[in-house]
């Protein structure tokens, strides 16, 4: 049985804000399909009682104080973006 | 003197400092090198001379006020993937095509501080997203040891530059093998540090619990040089390790007795290559000849590694990923009458298909109903394989592998198969998992005349004992490697 349907991969493309052709969508479908065969192996291993590690050193929160420092200045900020204005991103029309 | 690209840093540095080159000339030979030879590598995206002669002449100066430290003057290459200021940053994708960074990463500081010659900005997979090279959205890097092959991935420019003799050291990223994998391929050193060592402000983001910058060189003591300049806590990056300064160079000396060595079971599959194989244990024997004391170890867990790995690396990225949306920087598509569809339009076209691919499994593992199951269990798996490397350190120092399980595979070969692909990092994802550090450095050739890499790896914070054991084996292996050709093998 097939691990994704084109209705899922429809689903999370859209969750991913990506589109795609109905032929790259059965692609996407058979190519995801087989990497979650892939990674359904680790169905097979036990894992009850254990910690997940989200991270690999003993992080804790780094505290500083709150100072005001310089930052980026504004043109510097804008000056990749692909269409800005009176010191503003701008985006399509939103209202 | 032999010609100016055929020195190592050490060698340069020497040649530098006693006044028989001066850092203008050197930066002139490199420039010229990749103008003759990079037409068939294809390491560069960018070649960066104006800049290069200019920090050149920095410096000179430096030089002649005697503040030259060990990397003033030395021509480096950087991957596409780490900001430096006003100079393209594309991390081999349409989506960043143009993206002048606003601010220098901290290597990049630090390199700067230090009189480093950037030559120019090197090729790599998509985003960090490949084995091969060959998912850069401009063209594929080409392996100096025979051009029809691949430079292995993600950082194949870094690594293809440094075999090409077209810069002395290059940085690089590893995620999940992605400095230690083009290494073996291209038959230079690679380090992967522990997580942490190396400040990730301004490397731009694939998987953030993963990610880590570091060097590509001739030798180790070249590779432990540009280490020890690029380390250090920054308070820029969270993750940023406060550890106390330490002299990574001179512990390149060989020597290694007491020295236990770990070969993990696991790391010798069916189905690699019996040459890798036969090479990387003949290697290992040389430890023992050398003093050290070999011991079979398990990593029991490694099995899991590659899945629990593209669950991580792909969910991360899924996240990372989302600040592309044609806003603030980078691509933003042509056609569209609102927001939702800018952001489609411009992320469908901005990424390429294996970029694609990643988003797509890291958005699914994440979403409602799948998280348990995905990214809970694949972080449970990470926890079991960090254990893995804890117990395997209580029997040993360091622990000796296979790098790949093949040589470079041809350019194509691979390119329609994605899981065959990943394959190729089976070795290398562990090591990200755990966030120990990892050395891949040549041992040998095939028949084929490719090189051979082997991985040493150790504890966390243990670099130490890593370039130790490391330059032990450079010294007793003595392989005397000739410099590629840049031709096609038959």
């Amino acid at each position: 049985m097939a691990r994704i349907t084109i209705e899922e991969v429809e689903h999370v493309a859209d969750l991913a804000r990506l589109e795609f052709s109905s032929q790259e969508k059965e692609q996407f479908t058979k190519e995801l399909d087989e990497i979650l065969e892939l990674v359904s192996q680790l169905e097979d291993l036990d894992t009850t009682g254990v910690e997940p590690a989200y991270n690999v050193l003993e992080l804790q929160n780094v505290f500083r104080e709150d100072e005001v420092k310089a930052s980026l200045p504004r043109d510097e900020a804008l000056s990749n973006a692909p269409e800005s204005e009176n010191g503003a991103f701008v985006v399509p029309r939103i209202i | 003197m032999s010609e100016i690209t055929d020195l190592s840093l050490n060698e340069l540095r020497a040649a530098l400092d006693n006044r028989e080159v001066n850092p203008v000339e050197v930066a002139k030979a490199y420039i010229h090198r990749i103008q003759e030879s990079d037409e068939r590598v294809k390491a560069f995206i960018t070649v960066t001379e104006d800049i290069a002669l200019e920090q050149a002449a920095k410096a000179e100066r430096m030089i002649e006020e005697g503040n030259s430290g060990p990397l003033t003057g030395i021509p480096i290459g950087i991957k596409d993937v780490i900001c430096t200021k006003g100079v393209p940053t594309t991390c081999s994708s349409r989506m960043l095509e143009g993206f002048k960074p606003p601010y220098d990463a901290t290597v990049m500081e630090k390199l700067n501080g230090q009189g480093a010659v950037m030559v120019g900005k090197l090729n790599m997979d998509e985003f960090a997203m490949g084995s091969s090279t060959e998912n850069s959205a401009f063209f594929p890097t080409h392996n100096p040891w025979d051009l029809d092959r691949v430079p292995g991935g993600s950082s194949g420019g870094s690594a293809a530059a440094v075999a090409a003799r077209e810069c002395v050291v290059s940085l690089g990223s590893d995620t999940g093998g992605s400095i230690r994998q083009p290494a073996a391929f291209c038959g230079v050193v690679g380090l992967k540090p522990t997580y942490g060592r190396v400040s990730r402000y301004g490397l731009v983001a694939f998987a953030s619990s993963l990610d880590q910058i570091g060097p590509f060189a001739r030798n180790i003591k070249d590779c432990a040089l540009t280490f020890q300049a690029i380390s250090g806590h920054d308070h820029r990056d969270s993750t940023s390790a406060p550890m106390p300064e330490e002299d990574f160079v001179s512990a390149c000396t060989p020597k290694i007795e007491g020295l236990t060595v770990g070969v993990p079971a696991e790391y010798f599959v069916e189905g690699m290559s019996n040459e890798v194989e036969e090479t990387v244990r003949q290697a290992i024997n040389r430890f023992r000849d050398a003093g050290a004391t070999i011991k079979e170890i398990s990593l029991p867990h490694s099995r899991h590694a590659l899945a629990a790995y593209y669950i991580i690396a792909t969910a991360e990225a899924s996240s990372n990923l989302s600040r592309y949306d044609g806003v603030k920087y980078g691509f933003r598509a042509e056609e569209y009458s609102n927001l939702m569809e800018m952001y489609r339009a411009t992320r469908s076209q901005g990424f390429g298909p294996e970029v694609k691919r990643r988003i797509m499994l890291g958005t699914y593992c994440l979403s409602a109903g799948y998280y348990d199951a995905f990214y809970k269990k694949a972080s449970s798996v990470r926890a079991l394989i960090i254990q893995d490397f804890k117990n395997a350190f209580d029997e040993c120092d360091i622990i000796a592998a296979p790098v790949t399980p093949t040589t470079a595979f041809r350019i194509g070969e691979k390119a329609q198969d994605p899981i065959q692909m990943y394959l190729s990092d089976i070795f290398t994802i562990p090591v990200n998992l755990a966030g120990v550090p990892g050395i891949s450095m040549p041992c040998g050739f095939d028949s084929k005349g490719l090189p051979i890499g082997i991985q040493l790896i150790a504890k966390h914070f243990q670099e130490k004992i890593l370039f130790q054991a490391a330059h032990t084996l450079e010294t007793v292996l003595d392989l005397q490697i000739k410099w590629p050709e840049l031709k096609t093998k038959s």
